[in-house]
């Protein structure tokens, strides 16, 4: 605040970004824009001096942990002392081994793992997307008793996971709700395919309503007047959607589903609670680091978490990347296309309308 | 731009980390001692804590205040942990990695003593201060690792088979099964009468989760094998553990257990028999009650569980008192064990939460057996118990033999192909 000068270099690159954008600004917003620039270029210091309390806090909660399950991934097991009796008191270091473990002896439980999680993910977030879409338009719409149905949709999300986990363990059972359905007993908490249905279903109950939630956030932002034109131009419900409701609530939904990705991908107590641990046809990544932690092999079981945390990783990176998922929301680059987009469709509507 | 905030982020950076470097020396500051190796002196004397899993009966802060009052200056407070025991051991072992003196007693599951004292996790405890030679034997047992002990028992638990007083007696059997093969013979007589036509005969705990293991060891001890022998050493690709094997798997294949056994825990076969689903089931004492208030009640009965030849063993299950390495206060921690495993402690144990006391006399009181008529089947069954393995590795062992036995009874490997598997990955975790 003391500093409110603007280095060249700074003022050099803003109209670079917003001239490529062919929309004309009002003159009003260019303001508001410029001193909030200055405020955050001010002297270096002063930044460091401000951010640093956040930085700090990021550092002890995410940095020091992740760093500290990267070391420790690096030691071994406490052996035996076949003499004494007893575990000797330190770990050995033992470099890459836990890794190379991992993939070689250690494998076949690996890579069924990392499968089960990928197609748990797949799977899932696909299904979800669907039904959350489907929600959310439900929800949009304008009828009586819309709360109720609001509310309705959104008790599972409220739920939490280890509870819809025993609730649905019950409707599983081998007496349950499920077999009375469909009047056939299968055994849905013993290994197999269908172990993998009832979580998949249990995890789609319960996280379609997310999906739901961002995109009707995302339904509401889009202007009535986009679908009054479409619909006077003779589009069709399928055709509305399509071109006009999926495109604009492409931000919000990107979101929703990078979110449900990270989760499904860290995916651990539905399986474990509904299905039981090492159950091989739903055992996850998560699952497997749990395991080696609760033997008292913390060097393995970070190895694992560490995969982990790269997999998820590089999931999320691919979204930001290659989909342009808007994280931050509302940064000027990333919003400011769609914004242009929207009201440069708007405007030819209109000129058509007109002529 | 980019420079200053580049400038700016190494600015903070170098804040952020100058910090966490000073909390680090901080925290990193008092480890090194407290490295004991076998010997302890029991000194100190002032509050404790005593660490169990939660407390549904409210005995023990009953207990636990009997004792403040007597020693108002080493008072003990409760430290109630989950009901679950994964949770349990995980806190545990949390406490104890961190060399916390917040856990003073700990209740330990009995598989657990072995890991617990190879990690110098708990105290070896002197042998004379405690009435062991009054107690069951294979109790004691369970508190034992390499020899020297290492917990003071406070309660046990056997396996008991729950049986079908009324169907048995319609179709004329008068007494209880001895062994598995009379069990499916008293079956297909009671499956004849028209009342009992769609039950089953027979199940226990096959779920794939530590129950499995325990059901395991028990059809492996009572066909004659071992999982593991005296030394600790897995024993079980040998044709007594295949016979044992054999039964169970034999049995859900040809229906005498049922298909959907292989789900069940405690919980789910405890509600088939009370439906009235099973002819026989086995069972912890904890579901005597349980069954006494519904609609079975007088019309069950236990017997000690039936084996190959003649009646099978039981697995052990129950609660042992350990000291954490890491306390303070030893010496009150010491009197206190001794308090709280005592037979007046025991006995209040069984009258108020029927919880099986590690004494043997105990068993043989008129006054309690009236109030717990099980207590001369279970006393029986402990004494002819057999631990499940007693390993440092317990983890492995137990996961090891859960992925091997469940192969086995879903059909997926042959009883012979699995307990070899199962040799090979035992001798595996126990050769660490």
């Amino acid at each position: 605040m003391a500093d409110t000068r603007t280095p060249p270099d700074t003022e050099a690159e803003e109209p670079g970004t917003t001239t490529g954008s062919p929309s004309v600004r009002p003159a009003g917003q260019a303001n508001p824009r410029r001193t909030r620039t200055k405020a955050t270029a001010g002297s270096g210091w002063t930044a460091a001096l401000l951010v640093s309390p956040t930085l700090l806090v990021l550092s002890i909660v995410v940095l020091y942990p992740t760093l500290m399950a990267l070391r420790e991934s690096l030691y071994g097991v406490k052996g035996l002392d076949p003499t004494t009796g007893f575990i000797r008191t330190t770990e050995p270091f033992v470099g890459l081994e836990n890794y190379s473990q991992i993939f070689g002896a250690a494998g076949d439980r690996f890579w069924n793992a990392f499968w089960n999680t990928t197609f748990f993910t797949v799977v899932t977030v696909g299904l979800e997307t669907v039904i959350g879409v489907a929600m959310a338009l439900i929800m949009h719409k304008a009828f009586r008793g819309r709360a109720l149905v609001r509310a309705g949709i959104l008790v599972p999300w409220a739920v939490p996971t280890a509870i819809s986990a025993l609730l649905w363990r019950w409707i599983f059972h081998s007496d349950g709700v499920a077999n009375a359905l469909i009047g056939h007993q299968i055994l849905w908490t013993t290994e197999g395919f269908h172990a993998k249905v009832a979580v998949i279903v249990a995890e789609v109950w319960k996280t379609a309503p997310f999906i739901g939630l961002l995109v009707l956030a995302g339904l509401q932002v889009i202007p009535n007047e986009v679908y009054e034109a479409a619909r006077i131009d003779g589009a069709g419900a399928l055709r509305r959607f399509w071109h006009i409701t999926l495109p604009l609530v492409k931000p919000a939904l990107l979101v929703a589903v990078l979110f449900r990705c990270m989760d499904a991908l860290r995916m651990f107590d539905l399986p474990y609670i509904l299905i039981g641990a090492q159950k091989n046809s739903v055992e996850t990544l998560s699952m497997l680091a749990q395991h080696e932690a609760s033997n008292v092999r913390f060097g393995p079981a970070s190895a694992y978490a560490v995969l982990l945390f790269l997999y998820v990783f590089l999931i999320a990176f691919a979204f930001v990347r290659l989909l342009g998922t808007d994280l931050v929301g509302g940064t000027e680059r990333s919003s400011s296309p769609g914004r242009t987009r929207r009201r440069r469709f708007a405007a030819l509507r209109r000129a058509e309308v007109a002529a | 731009m980019k420079t200053k905030t580049t400038r700016a982020l190494q600015g903070s950076a170098i804040l952020a980390t100058a910090g966490l470097l000073l909390s680090a020396c901080g925290s990193s500051g008092g480890t090194d001692s407290g490295e004991q190796a076998g010997s302890t002196s029991f000194q100190g004397r002032g509050p404790i804590t005593y660490v169990a899993g939660k407390d549904a009966t409210g005995v023990v802060p009953k207990v636990i205040a009997r004792w403040n009052a007597l020693h108002p200056k080493e008072k003990v407070s409760f430290v109630q942990l989950p009901t679950d025991a994964d949770s349990q051991r995980q806190q545990m072992i949390q406490n104890a990695e961190t060399k916390s003196d917040a856990y003073t007693v700990l209740s330990l599951d009995v598989v657990w003593t072995s890991e617990f004292a190879a990690h110098q996790w708990i105290d070896r405890l002197p042998e004379q201060q405690f009435p062991l030679a009054k107690m069951l034997k294979p109790v004691v047992e369970t508190a034992r690792y390499r020899g020297g002990l290492y917990a003071a028992p406070a309660s046990s638990d056997g396996g008991m088979l729950y049986y079908r007083t009324d169907l048995l007696k319609k179709a004329g059997i008068t007494r209880p099964p001895v062994t598995w093969a009379e069990m499916t013979d008293d079956c297909a007589k009671v499956r004849k009468l028209p009342e009992a036509k769609d039950m089953s005969c027979y199940a226990g705990q096959l779920q794939k989760y530590e129950g499995l293991t325990v059901n395991f060891a028990e059809a492996v001890n009572s066909a004659g094998g071992t999982v593991t022998d005296a030394g600790g050493k897995p024993d079980v690709d040998t044709p007594e553990a295949r016979a044992g094997l054999d039964f169970l798997a034999g049995a859900v294949k040809d229906g005498t257990i049922p298909r959907e056994a292989v789900t069940y825990q405690e919980e789910e076969g405890r509600q088939a028999f009370q439906a009235g689903k099973l002819v026989f089931q086995r069972n912890w004492p904890y579901m005597y009650a349980l069954a006494e208030k519904s609609k079975l009640a007088g019309k069950f009965a236990v017997a000690p569980l039936p084996g190959l030849n003649g009646p099978g063993s039981s697995s052990l299950g129950g609660h042992n008192l350990a000291l954490s390495s890491f306390a303070k206060n030893k010496a009150t921690a010491l009197d206190f064990m001794k308090f709280f495993s005592s037979e007046t402690s025991a006995s209040t144990f069984l009258k108020d939460a029927s919880l099986a006391p590690p004494y043997a006399n105990l068993y043989d009181d008129p006054s309690l057996v009236k109030q717990y008529p099980y207590l001369p089947v279970l006393k029986q069954s402990i004494l002819r118990a057999v631990p499940r393995p007693r390993v440092v590795s317990y983890g492995d062992v137990t996961s090891a033999i859960q992925q091997e036995a469940y192969a086995a009874l879903t059909g997926s490997k042959s009883s012979a192909q699995a307990l070899k598997d199962l040799q090979s990955d035992l001798q595996k975790s126990t050769a660490q």
